[in-house]
């Protein structure tokens, strides 16, 4: 359609490409380095003695104990959030009370609120109610956070079924629970699989409530392991980016095997 | 069936929403009982310079943020949003900065611009060996710097979304009208991508109220105080300095400033859309 290249949006492509990839390419590369090589080489010349010292330094120093809690954490969350959250988005999508119009309202207003300010009664609740320093204590309320968005995205996406569908159904006999397990969840799969995906990037990259509401390193989590490796490891730069690049690596996967509908689902959440 | 969602949602969202604005009235250590306090946190907070520093620099953040964001994720959106091997690369690597917890940028991008260790030493260039965090007023375009790294590829991608959804034929019409790329852009891609702009607007400004994570690896609020953004001072202060009743008040003005965004940027989209019936 279009003749003209477009130069001034190609060359801003190109400098913010290097702007992305300088970064990462440093994480990796110093990653395997050796300690002296570290302080020796030029930071962004390919390592001359590549080693995988650092990440020997990285797993010997409990990393799969974080490594699992953050699987843990992460696979319970969404799990959690994802089942609640379509069970709500059927209710607000096809009840017709008032309460369930609100309800969409109250989920939606919950993504306009800055909810990170509300850990010092989070903080509170989960004392009191003896969880903290608890892997519990981190779903919980993680749950919580990741409920407006993925009933909103749901529910945008359960709009779009046809109403015959439900109507035969409900002819047929069928209750709410036999239509959600045979209509709702085959029909909305790409838009599950999609909040799937963004509230278990979001819960596997968690800092705050690990922070506020663990303390012992039984109940580390990666990104919290990773601050803490800072401290561990001091002046071993390799080691604290090898265990970056290892806390990244699961994520990686999972973009690699989910990025169309990742991209596909969030753009149609946010595009109405 | 919205009642377990509600139940979670009620109970670890509304409820501390509401707990904040009466923990703000408490005196509490975060260990023993809150005592009711009445007004004292607020007189203390409002009194205290260190307060409206908070405010200012989250406001200076805000801004910045938008202004640098903004631009870049239009323009890379509009550029993998045309079909093309190319550009779906770009996209793929675009989209990376996603993947990593803000932990992780924040530990990379501290080695990265340490003055001895880090790139200052890769390209053998003397304006790229500052002391990028340790200097005040550099610190914080750092941080800004490091919050569009991170975030830029969110909004690439709700842009590139709005830019599919544009009409071809309105393109095709300016084409037989002679318009070139720039004024197709200025005239076409831009009116019609307005939604989307008060969306990721809204998103962005929003979102700059929950910057924590980031800030607190990457400078811990300092050199001093150069990047104690209002998120931050309030864990600090909540946290760190286990003063909790006066965290309480940072966190309400956290979210009424929240609140007051967007409502009045969701205003301005349905004002717009009101007047693009006018016009039609």
């Amino acid at each position: 359609m279009r003749t003209r290249p477009n130069y001034a949006g190609g060359l801003a492509g190109l400098v913010w490409l290097a702007v992305v990839l300088v970064p990462v390419y440093y994480v990796v590369v110093t990653s395997l380095r050796s300690q002296r090589g570290f302080y020796d080489a030029n930071p962004l010349s390919p390592p001359v003695d590549a080693t995988l010292d650092a990440y020997g330094d990285v797993l010997a120093s409990h990393f799969w104990r974080y490594f699992l809690n953050s699987v843990v954490v992460t696979a319970a969350t969404v799990a959690i959030a994802v089942t609640v959250s379509l069970m709500a988005a059927y209710y607000v999508v096809r009840g017709t009370s008032w309460f369930s119009r609100l309800t969409y309202r109250g989920f939606l207003l919950g993504l306009a609120i800055p909810l990170q300010a509300t850990i010092i009664p989070v903080y509170y609740l989960i004392t009191r109610a003896k969880l903290y320093d608890t892997l519990l204590a981190i779903i919980l309320p993680s749950v919580a956070f990741a409920i407006p968005l993925s009933v909103v995205i749901l529910a945008n996406f359960l709009r779009d079924v046809p109403n015959e569908l439900f109507e035969s159904m409900r002819v047929d006999g069928a209750g709410d629970w036999r239509m959600l397990f045979s209509l709702v969840l085959p029909m909305t799969r790409p838009a599950v699989v999609t909040v799937a995906v963004y509230d278990g990037l979001n819960v596997w990259n968690g800092f705050l409530f690990p922070l506020i509401l663990t303390q012992s390193s039984d109940q580390r989590v990666l990104p919290l392991a990773l601050w803490s490796f800072q401290g561990q490891f001091r002046v071993n730069i390799p080691a604290v980016l090898a265990a970056v690049v290892l806390s990244t690596l699961p994520v990686l996967a999972l973009y690699v095997l989910g990025r169309r509908q990742l991209v596909s689902g969030l753009t149609a959440g946010f595009g109405k | 069936m919205a009642l377990p969602a509600l139940a979670f949602f009620g109970v670890f969202a509304v409820l501390p929403l509401g707990g904040v604005a009466v923990l703000s009235l408490m005196a509490w250590d975060g260990i023993g009982d809150p005592a009711w306090a009445g007004l004292d946190n607020w007189a203390l907070a409002l009194a205290d310079p260190a307060t409206y520093r908070a405010i200012w620099l989250s406001i200076q953040v805000m801004v910045l943020s938008w202004l640098v964001q903004t631009p870049i994720s239009l323009l890379l959106g509009v550029l993998i949003a045309r079909p093309g091997r190319f550009r779906a690369l770009l996209g793929v690597l675009y989209f990376l900065p996603m993947l990593l917890s803000a932990a992780a940028i924040a530990i990379a991008f501290k080695a990265l611009l340490d003055p001895n260790f880090g790139m200052s030493r890769a390209f053998g260039l003397d304006f790229l060996s500052q002391d990028w965090l340790g200097d005040p007023t550099l610190a914080l375009y750092v941080v800004v710097f490091v919050i569009a790294w991170q975030f830029v590829p969110f909004h690439t991608l709700l842009y590139q979304g709005g830019v599919r959804q544009i009409p071809a034929s309105l393109y095709e019409a300016a084409q037989l009208d002679g318009a070139g790329p720039v004024r197709q852009f200025f005239h076409i891609t831009l009116p019609q991508l307005r939604y989307t702009i008060i969306t990721s607007s809204t998103l962005m400004t929003v979102g700059s109220l929950t910057y924590f994570d980031l800030v607190f690896v990457l400078t811990g609020g300092g050199p001093g105080d150069a990047t104690r953004l209002l998120p931050l001072d309030m864990y600090l202060t909540g946290f760190s300095g286990n003063d909790m009743g006066r965290a309480s008040t940072l966190a309400v003005l956290l979210v009424a400033a929240g609140l007051a965004l967007s409502l009045g940027l969701s205003r301005l989209s349905s004002f717009s859309r009101g007047s693009q019936l006018e016009g039609a």
